[in-house]
């Protein structure tokens, strides 16, 4: 037999699979991580935009005015939202998060005209303070909610589920629960936090429509309320919202984050992204709302590229959350004290991963002070340096936006349409419903 | 004196009534409402932030007294789902039946039901005190984590499944723990707590006749021998 032979890698039980039975074998405990998804699915990458040539007429990059300005709750808030971009900071607790983390989303937020998300574990006086528009979290566990906040919200945001885990409950990990963290969840410090994957004062779309009357009431109608969802079923999903009253609807995609919850569930549920939008999407216009009821998608997106081709397909806004602990230096192998670099690669190799590959915000020692509770840890991100650096990342892909809708001849970043864009394989054609490019051929339709 | 205010919700809508709780008491002095018809209406009196004494005379709908904070509301009938829900601080007082998810997630206040509860009653409980003169279904006190639920008949199949730091007294016959949940002997300050509550509701029971039920710890950290709960 041939040495090739010899040394022949199953497909089927290659060393990744060899590697999890026997981890699974030895130990008994399925894997709990965080961050999201990490197999290759079709993304927005997958598609280009046909920008202007001698059939379009574009408008000047540097010179000519092209509005991000964005409005999310038109339909029943006395108050909708106002944003200057469409993108948004999606919602991430304090408790994964430190306290330094939350102040520096919201003063970035703040700085570009945008919102940012409580998450699940309550609102800071922090967050709040720094947070000009502020979108409050109503989650299953309820940890921390109390109606002096949701007075204080600008938005309120009833979670259904998320990408990484859609039809779960989340779960923070004792060694992530300081006292401070304990007492806002109504807790004792130390233990492991369940967070339920149902509502407790509601189960279905009836009851839904019901409790989202209740916010209103508390809040006097005048907030606007969104309904986020993991990408599941979403056509029928983005119906029952819409049905409930919701004023925005969030889909969040497969590659949307977390901060822990099992590998099985991050890998194996829930729908791309990109397959998800066009179906909520089409679900506003067959209810004859869209516009009226604005989405929101996440999951995954990166960069302006992303954001502007999200737009195209009928997002009103995105939402980001792990491309943003990424510029707060997640993943770096240094981290910034006292204006100084510092080498992070111990942090990393003592959680057993490297700069690039972490994945370990469960266990709440997070070598660059993003998600940790760990008062030594939390000082190697500071408020400062984290919001410039957020800051910074926003900037760019408002700036990637603009410049790809100027380039498709648009003076608004929403006047982006479908027909500016086209699909590189036959897998984001059929699932972003547009042309293979060079063809006007979309799988699926006659 | 006191200064009653009328709302009959045959002819004012919620929203009406909602509005002059939030914003019009002091302006207007009032100390007592008085609310008619209420007629399975939904989400009435949700969100009161005032130590305002209000009457709900027949049967309402979900949500009522919702996120209560200070405000003292007795519900002359039945109730839907999810009464005095995220509760804060005050008083309810159902003197009927109530349906599903009675004081889900209530922090603080008491609530008081003469009748039974359904389902899920105390569920996600963060400190708030529920007594229930009846009976309670299914999964009540679900992931209660603090706070106190007393139940003068018995209660449904899974009580306290996945209890954090909330106590359960229980009456009448239980039929069956939840996941986590153990009975444990009662003891002095059981037997203070369970009175005093009870005389806070009325309810002229022995605290002797009442078992407890508290969290056994097992699902508190995550580990391979409780990890069919996990
Ligand atoms: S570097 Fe920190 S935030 Fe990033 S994956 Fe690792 S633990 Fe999570």
């Amino acid at each position: 037999m041939s040495e090739r032979l010899h040394y022949e890698e199953s497909a089927s039980f290659n060393r990744d699979t060899l590697h999890y039975i026997r981890q699974a074998a030895e130990f008994g405990l399925y894997e709990i991580r965080g961050m999201g998804a990490k197999r290759k699915v079709p993304t927005f990458d997958d598609l280009v935009l046909l920008t202007a040539s001698a059939s379009r007429y574009p408008l000047e990059g540097y010179r000519e005015k092209c509005s991000s300005k964005t409005v999310l709750g038109t339909r029943f808030a006395k108050k909708p939202i106002e944003l200057d971009i469409p993108i948004t900071i999606a919602g991430m607790s304090f408790g994964s998060l430190s306290a330094n983390v939350k102040e520096a989303l919201g003063r970035a937020a703040s700085e570009m005209g945008t919102s940012t998300t409580t998450g699940d574990g309550g609102m800071t006086p922090e967050e709040r303070q720094s947070s000009k528009t502020l979108v409050y979290q109503c989650l299953p566990s309820r940890y921390g909610f109390n109606p002096d906040d949701v007075r204080k919200a600008d938005a309120i945001e009833v979670v259904i589920g998320q990408g990484a885990k859609p039809g779960g409950g989340g779960m923070l990990l004792g060694q992530k629960v300081s006292p401070r963290v304990a007492s806002m969840r109504t807790l004792p410090p130390g233990i492991d936090q369940r967070s339920a994957c149902r509502h407790p004062d509601w189960t279905g779309p009836d009851d839904l429509k019901i409790k989202l009357e209740e916010l209103r009431e508390i809040t006097d109608w005048q907030v606007p309320i969104y309904i986020k969802m993991g990408a599941t079923r979403v056509r029928e999903d983005v119906k029952l919202a819409v049905k409930a009253g919701a004023d925005v609807v969030v889909i969040d995609g497969m590659q949307g984050g977390t901060a822990a919850t099992q590998q099985v569930y991050i890998e194996h549920a829930g729908i791309p992204t990109l397959a998800a939008l066009p179906l909520a999407v089409e679900a506003l216009e067959e209810m004859d709302v869209f516009g009226e009821v604005q989405l929101i998608i996440s999951g995954g997106i990166r960069s302006g590229a992303d954001v502007a081709k999200a737009l195209a397909l009928g997002a009103d806004a995105v939402s980001i959350g792990q491309g943003i602990l990424i510029a707060l230096g997640c993943n770096s192998s240094t981290y910034v004290q006292n204006g100084e670099p510092h080498d992070a690669k111990e942090g990393y190799a003592k959680l057993g991963t490297g700069p690039g590959f972490c994945h370990h915000c469960h266990t709440g020692q997070c070598p660059v002070g993003i998600t940790t509770q760990d008062p030594v840890l939390e000082k190697r991100l500071t408020p400062e340096v984290g919001a410039n650096w957020v800051k910074n990342y926003l900037q760019v892909l408002n700036m990637e936006v603009t410049t790809l809708a100027r380039a498709c001849g648009k003076s608004d970043v929403h006047h982006m349409e479908r027909e500016d864009l086209v699909a590189l394989t036959v897998e984001a054609a059929a699932m972003a419903k547009v042309p293979l490019a060079g063809t006007n051929w979309i799988p699926g339709r006659p | 004196m006191e200064r009653v205010k009328n709302f009959d919700l045959s002819r004012t809508s919620v929203r009406e009534l909602n509005q002059f709780l939030h914003h019009d008491l002091n302006a207007e002095h009032t100390d007592q409402v008085e609310i008619l018809h209420p007629d399975g209406a939904h989400s009435i009196a949700a969100g009161v932030n005032a130590p305002v004494h209000i009457h709900v005379r027949g049967h309402a709908g979900y949500f009522v007294a919702g996120m209560n904070q200070q405000a003292d509301v007795t519900i002359h009938g039945n109730v839907g789902w999810s009464i005095a829900e995220n509760m804060m601080s005050g008083r309810v007082h159902v003197k009927g039946h109530a349906s599903e998810s009675a004081g889900a997630s209530a922090h603080g206040g008491l609530l008081i039901i003469d009748g039974d509860a359904s389902s899920r009653c105390a569920i996600s409980l963060k400190g708030g005190e529920i007594v229930v003169g009846g009976s309670v279904g299914h999964f009540s006190a679900f992931m209660a984590q603090a706070g106190t639920l007393v139940v003068c008949g018995d209660s449904g199949p899974n009580l306290g499944d996945s209890l954090y730091e909330a106590v359960i007294y229980v009456r009448g016959k239980i039929h069956s723990l939840g996941a986590d949940a153990q009975e444990e002997p009662m003891g002095h300050a059981d037997y203070d707590a369970v009175g005093r509550l009870l005389n806070a509701a009325g309810m002229e029971y022995d605290p002797k006749d009442f078992k407890r039920v508290a969290s056994a710890r097992k699902l508190y950290h995550w580990n391979s021998e409780v990890h069919q709960e996990y």
